[in-house]
C-alpha cells in the first residue's frame, strides 16, 4: 500500500486523435509497465472496435509506478475515460474517481467540442487540470494560438503547457512530472475508519468473471473480505483485488486513495450500480457516498434477424453483450414487415452503432436495423402518461392530448468558412440559436435541437458539410410539447410498419415526399405498378409510383456470354436474399434504413 | 444447297475467334484490336496448334459447326480458314451436315473471295450489315454504305444461300415506323435468316462515353420493348419468326446449328484470344477461357497446348444455371427434369405457376420455354425461376 501523499489519480481529457492513447502508451511506457515486446499499440484500447476506431468505449484504469526528480517513488493512477458524448456519464464517474486531469490538445488543430464538454466537467468536480500540446513536432502546430485558445475559450492557464509529440517520446517526462507536481494527492481519506469505496465500473472478463474497478476513500479492501454493495445490498467475499499494472496484478490490499478492481462471485455487470459504495459487512460505514445518476436509454431502434431462423441466436447474443453492458436495452417487438426481432434502446448513436457492429462481427449475425427513434412522452386524454419508444405503437390520436419530444442543447465548434452550411443545417432541423461566439478562426455555436432531428443523419451531414472539421456535443434537456403526427409509409396500398415515424406536422409533407422518393430509388421495379404514400391517418401527403419492368433481356447472347450472365444472376439472387416480401412486393433490407437518409437538406 | 436439315441430338462446335478489325465500332465490347498490318502468322499457327491441343485431350464427338467470329474473319486469308476447317476435320470427325459459318463485314465481299470461301468449306455467310441507312451506319461507325451493304447481301446469296444478316436497331431517336421500314427492305433482301439486336450501351465502349458526355440518349425500355414486340410481328409475317430472342430464320433448316449449341446447352472449344469454351469432362461441365491478349495467348498455346488461361469445373448448381439463362432465349427451351436433376432442387413452382398465368411460360412434354411476351423479360424470368 502506498501513502496517499504519493498517489495521483488522473484522466486524460482528449478529442478523438489527439492524441490521448498514444500519451498513455508512452507513459506505461516509461514507467515500465510493459517491455517494449509487450506494448501493443493503443495498449488501454483492448476491445476490437476501440482500436479500430480509436475510440475508448469502458473505463480503464492503469496504475503506473514512478520515480520522480525529487528521488521519491509514486504511484500514478491513470483513469482512461471514453471520450464520446454518449458515454459522457462514464466520464463522469472516472472524473469523480480522479482529483486532476491532463487536459490533451492537438498543437495543430486546437480545441473541440468534445474536449470542451469533457473539461467542463472536469472543472466542475474541482479538477486540477494540466494542459497538454500534443503533436508540436508537427509542421501545423501552431503553440502560441492553440494556448490562447486554450486560456480564452477554456479559461484556464495555458502559458506553462506542457509541449510534447507523444508519438515520437518528446516531452513525456515532463508531462509525468507536472502530474506529480501540478496535480494534488487525494485529498481525504482515513486508512482505520470502516471501508468505504466507489464502485466506479464494472466489466466482464471471460477470464475472470466480472471484474469491479473501485476507488478506495477510507479503509483498507483486502482478499477474503466480505463487503457489502449499500445500494444493491448484495454481499459478496472478495475473492481478489488488485491494480492494473497494466496487466492485472494482485495485491495484498487497496488502501485509500488507491484505485484497483475487486473480483467476487457477480454475476453480470448489472449486478453492479455504478458509482454505488462498497464497505465490508461487518462494521460498514454509516454514510454512503453520493451515487452518480442512472443511465437512461435515449435512442431507440429495432433490430431483426435477416433469417427468422436466427432469432434465438440474436437473443442469446444480445444476453452476452449485456453481461459488459448494462445500458443496452432491450424488449422484444414483432413487425408485420420484419417478423420477431428486439426494440433496443442506446446511450446514443455511437453505442447504438457499437452495440450494432459487435452483433454483427463477433456474434455473425445478419440484422436488420431500423432507422433510430427518440423516446417520446404521450399524455392521454384520460391524463395518464405513456413513454413511446416504438411510432408503430402510437395511440389513436384522439386519445392523445400531447405529445413531447426530447430537446438537446447541440455545442458545435468549427472553422468559420462553413458556419453558414452549418446554420442552414441546424434551422432545418427545427433549431433554435442561443450562442454564436467567435474565436481565432473558429465559431462556437449553440443551439436547441429536437434529438428526433439528430438521432439518425445530423451527425454525418454536419461531418460531410464542414469536411469533417466541426465537432458537436450534446446533452438532452428537457421534453417540450409538439405538433408531433404519425406518419405512415404505404407500399403497394399497405402500411409498412417498420417504416412509420413521428414528424412535425409543419415538415411532414416534406418528409413525406422525400421518404416515397427514397423509396421509389429503393424499391425494385417488379412486373406491375407499386405505389407508394406517405400519410397522416387517412389523409395522403405525398405519392410516387414504381413503374413496372418491361423488359430485362440481354440482345445478344452467345457461347461466350454465358459465366458473365450467370454471375449476373448471382447478384440478382443475393439481392433477393435481401429482399422482405411484403405483400406482393418485395422490399430490400436496406430500405427499412436508407428511405430516411435526407440528402441535400 | 439447303441449310442443316435435322438437328443431331449431340452438338459439338468450335468457335474460332479472330481478334482483329480494320476499325473498332463504338458500340463493341469484344475481345478486338485494331488490324494495321500485323503478321498474323504466329496467331495463325497458334490456332490451328490450339485446336490438336484441345483433341488429344477429347475423345468421340462429332463435329456439327464451325464458326469464324470475331473481330473480322473476312479479313483472314482465305488459305488460313482453309486450314482450320482442314485441322478441325482432321482431329475431329465432322458430321456430314456439319455447319461452317464466317462472319463478314459487307465491304470485304468480293466474287472472288467469296469463291475462295466456299473452296474452302464455308457454307454460311453471317453480314456484318448493321443498318440500311446511311446516316446510321455513320453513327454505329460502320465503314460501308446501306447501298454497298445492298450489293453485299446480293452477293453473298448468289453464292451461300445460307446467307444471315445482322442489323442493330433501337438506336436513338428511331421510331417504330422508321424501324418497321427499314426492316421491311431488309426482309426483301431475302436472306433466310437475320439476328436483329437493340443497339446496347456495354460498359467502356466509346458509345458508353459518348452517353456520359450527354452526346445522345439511349432509347427508353418502354420504346425498346415497343420496338421489339412489333418486330417479332413483322417477321413472322413475312415467314422469318423468331427461333431465339434475337435470332430469326425461315424455317428449321435455316436456325443456326452453331448457335444452337450454346442455347442447347452443347459443347464447344473456344479457339483464339479471349474465347470462351464449354466441355462435359469426367469432373463436370467445363468453362474454359482462352487468353485474353494476343501474345499470352500464343506463348499460352506454345507452352501448354491450348491457349486456355482458365479452365473451371462449374457445379451442378451453375450448370442448370447457364443451361436456364441460355435455355430460355431459345424457342425450344430447357428440359425441366434435366435441369432440376443438376440443381439437385426444384425450380420455383409458385414463380412457374405465375409467370404462366402471365401467358409468359409455356411447359409442354417436359420442356419450359418463354413466349413472345416472356422473352421481353427473359433475363429476369431466368432469376426468378432457379431456386
Amino acid at each position: 500500500m502506498t501513502d496517499k501523499s504519493h498517489i495521483r489519480n488522473f484522466s486524460i481529457i482528449a478529442h478523438i486523435d489527439h492524441g490521448k492513447s498514444t500519451l498513455a502508451d508512452r507513459l506505461i511506457q516509461k514507467c515500465g509497465g510493459l517491455t517494449d515486446r509487450e506494448m501493443k499499440e493503443q495498449v488501454l484500447d483492448s476491445m476490437d472496435i476501440e482500436r479500430e476506431r480509436g475510440i475508448t468505449i469502458k473505463a480503464q484504469t492503469v496504475r503506473l509506478n514512478y520515480t520522480a526528480k525529487d528521488g521519491e517513488d509514486y504511484v500514478l493512477n491513470l483513469m482512461d475515460t471514453p471520450g464520446h458524448v454518449d458515454f459522457a456519464y462514464e466520464v463522469s464517474r472516472c472524473l469523480a474517481a480522479c482529483e486532476g486531469s491532463l487536459l490533451v490538445v492537438d498543437a495543430s488543430q486546437g480545441v473541440e467540442a468534445q474536449t470542451l464538454a469533457n473539461v467542463y466537467q472536469a472543472i466542475d468536480q474541482d479538477h486540477e487540470i494540466v494542459p497538454v500540446l500534443n503533436k508540436i513536432d508537427l509542421p501545423a502546430a501552431d503553440i502560441e494560438r492553440v494556448s490562447e485558445q486554450i486560456e480564452d475559450v477554456i479559461g484556464i492557464d495555458a502559458s506553462d503547457a506542457v509541449q510534447i509529440s507523444a508519438k515520437t517520446g518528446i516531452g513525456i517526462e515532463d508531462v509525468l512530472e507536472a502530474i506529480v507536481t501540478r496535480l494534488p494527492a487525494p485529498h481525504e481519506g482515513d486508512r482505520d475508519k470502516p471501508l468505504k469505496a466507489s464502485l466506479v465500473d464494472a466489466y466482464y472478463d471471460p477470464y475472470l468473471g466480472v471484474v469491479v474497478i473501485v476507488r478506495i476513500i477510507d479503509g483498507v479492501m483486502k482478499k477474503k473480505q466480505k463487503v457489502k454493495m449499500m445500494r444493491t445490498g448484495a454481499t459478496y467475499e472478495l475473492d481478489n483485488v488488485g491494480v492494473f499494472a497494466p496487466k492485472p496484478t494482485y495485491v495484498d490490499e487497496l488502501g485509500p486513495g488507491e484505485v484497483g478492481f475487486m473480483i467476487a462471485s457477480i454475476k453480470e455487470v448489472a449486478d453492479c450500480a455504478i458509482g454505488d459504495t462498497i464497505t465490508t459487512e461487518k462494521n460498514p460505514t454509516t454514510t454512503a457516498l453520493k451515487g452518480y445518476k442512472d443511465v437512461q436509454p435515449v435512442v431507440f431502434c429495432g433490430l431483426f434477424p435477416v433469417d427468422a431462423g436466427d432469432f434465438d441466436d440474436l437473443r442469446a447474443a444480445m444476453g452476452k453483450l449485456r453481461l459488459n453492458d448494462a445500458s443496452f436495452t432491450w424488449e422484444m417487438e414483432t413487425s408485420a414487415a420484419l417478423g420477431m426481432g428486439f426494440r433496443c434502446g442506446f446511450l446514443g448513436l455511437l453505442h447504438l452503432e457499437i452495440i450494432q457492429e459487435r452483433l454483427s462481427r463477433e456474434f455473425d449475425l445478419d440484422l436488420i436495423a431500423t432507422a433510430p427513434s427518440v423516446v417520446y412522452e404521450l399524455t392521454m386524454t384520460d391524463g395518464t402518461d405513456y413513454e413511446l419508444h416504438n411510432p408503430a405503437d402510437m395511440p389513436e390520436v384522439t386519445k392523445i392530448k400531447e405529445v413531447r419530444e426530447p430537446w438537446i442543447n447541440a455545442t458545435i465548434y468549427t472553422p468559420d468558412e462553413y458556419l453558414g452550411a452549418i446554420l442552414k443545417l441546424c434551422q432545418d432541423r427545427r433549431g433554435i440559436q442561443t450562442e454564436l461566439t467567435y474565436v481565432g478562426g473558429r465559431a462556437m455555436i449553440k443551439y436547441e435541437l429536437p434529438l428526433n432531428e439528430v438521432v439518425f443523419d445530423f451527425y454525418d451531414r454536419l461531418k460531410s458539410i464542414s469536411r469533417g472539421y466541426a465537432s458537436f456535443d450534446y446533452e438532452i434537456v428537457e421534453h417540450r410539447a409538439e405538433n408531433l403526427v404519425k406518419m405512415n409509409i404505404l407500399v403497394n396500398d399497405e402500411p409498412v410498419d417498420a417504416l412509420a415515424m413521428l414528424v412535425h406536422r409543419d415538415r411532414a409533407e416534406g418528409r413525406g415526399r422525400q421518404m416515397c422518393e427514397r423509396l421509389k430509388e429503393l424499391i425494385p421495379r417488379q412486373q406491375f405498378k407499386i405505389p407508394i404514400q406517405a400519410a397522416i391517418g387517412a389523409k395522403v401527403i405525398a405519392r410516387e409510383t414504381i413503374s413496372a419492368v418491361r423488359k430485362d433481356v440481354t440482345a445478344k447472347c452467345y457461347g461466350g456470354d454465358a459465366t458473365r450472365k450467370r454471375k449476373l444472376l448471382d447478384k440478382q439472387k443475393a439481392g433477393k436474399q435481401r429482399m422482405r416480401q411484403f405483400g406482393k412486393v418485395e422490399i430490400p433490407q436496406e430500405a427499412f434504413v436508407a428511405a430516411l437518409r435526407m440528402d441535400g437538406d | 444447297m439447303s441449310g442443316s436439315p435435322r438437328l443431331p441430338d449431340e452438338l459439338f462446335g468450335i468457335y474460332v475467334h479472330w481478334p482483329y478489325c480494320a476499325k473498332i465500332c463504338p458500340y463493341c465490347d469484344f475481345n478486338v484490336y485494331a488490324a494495321k498490318s500485323r503478321d498474323t502468322s504466329a496467331l495463325e499457327a497458334a490456332i490451328l496448334k490450339d485446336i490438336e491441343g484441345y483433341a488429344a485431350g477429347l475423345t468421340g464427338r462429332t463435329l456439327t459447326s464451325l464458326y469464324f467470329g470475331g473481330g473480322t474473319p473476312s479479313l483472314c486469308a482465305p488459305s488460313f480458314l482453309s486450314e482450320v476447317i482442314e485441322t478441325s476435320a482432321v482431329q475431329f470427325e465432322p458430321d456430314g451436315d456439319i455447319e461452317i459459318t464466317l462472319e463478314a463485314n459487307p465491304e470485304d465481299i468480293t466474287p472472288e473471295r467469296l469463291k475462295a470461301w466456299k473452296a474452302a468449306g464455308v457454307n454460311r455467310l453471317s453480314l456484318g450489315v448493321q443498318a440500311l441507312n446511311d446516316d446510321a451506319l455513320r453513327f454505329l461507325g460502320r465503314n460501308h454504305t446501306s447501298d454497298e451493304a445492298r450489293k453485299a447481301i446480293d452477293a453473298a446469296l448468289n453464292v451461300f444461300p445460307n446467307t444471315s444478316i445482322d442489323l442493330i436497331y433501337a438506336r436513338p431517336g428511331q421510331s417504330i415506323h422508321a424501324w418497321l421500314e427499314e426492316l421491311d427492305s431488309a426482309l426483301s433482301k431475302g436472306t433466310p435468316h437475320l439476328s436483329l439486336y437493340e443497339l446496347t450501351i456495354k460498359e467502356k465502349t466509346a458509345f458508353a462515353k459518348q452517353v456520359e458526355r450527354e452526346q445522345f440518349i439511349p432509347l427508353g425500355e418502354d420504346e425498346q420493348a415497343d420496338l421489339y414486340i412489333e418486330t417479332l410481328k413483322l417477321t413472322a409475317k413475312r415467314g422469318l419468326p423468331a427461333y431465339e430472342v434475337s435470332n430469326h430464320a425461315r424455317s428449321e433448316d435455316y436456325c443456326s446449328r452453331h448457335n444452337l449449341t450454346y442455347w442447347l446447352n452443347g459443347e464447344w472449344l473456344g479457339i483464339g484470344p479471349g474465347a470462351e469454351g464449354k466441355l462435359e469432362l469426367p469432373d463436370g461441365r467445363t468453362t474454359t477461357i482462352a487468353e485474353q491478349r494476343v501474345p499470352d495467348y500464343i506463348s499460352a498455346v506454345e507452352e501448354r497446348g491450348t491457349g486456355s488461361a482458365e479452365t473451371f469445373s462449374l457445379t451442378g448448381i451453375e450448370a442448370a444455371e447457364e443451361a436456364v439463362i441460355l435455355g430460355l432465349r431459345s424457342k425450344r427451351g430447357v428440359d425441366r427434369a434435366s435441369v432440376e436433376a443438376r440443381l439437385g432442387a426444384p425450380l420455383n413452382a409458385r414463380k412457374l405457376e405465375s409467370f404462366t398465368e402471365n401467358g409468359q411460360l409455356l411447359e409442354e412434354a417436359g420442356r419450359i420455354s418463354l413466349t413472345e411476351k416472356g422473352w421481353l423479360l427473359a433475363d429476369y424470368i431466368a432469376g426468378e425461376i432457379l431456386p
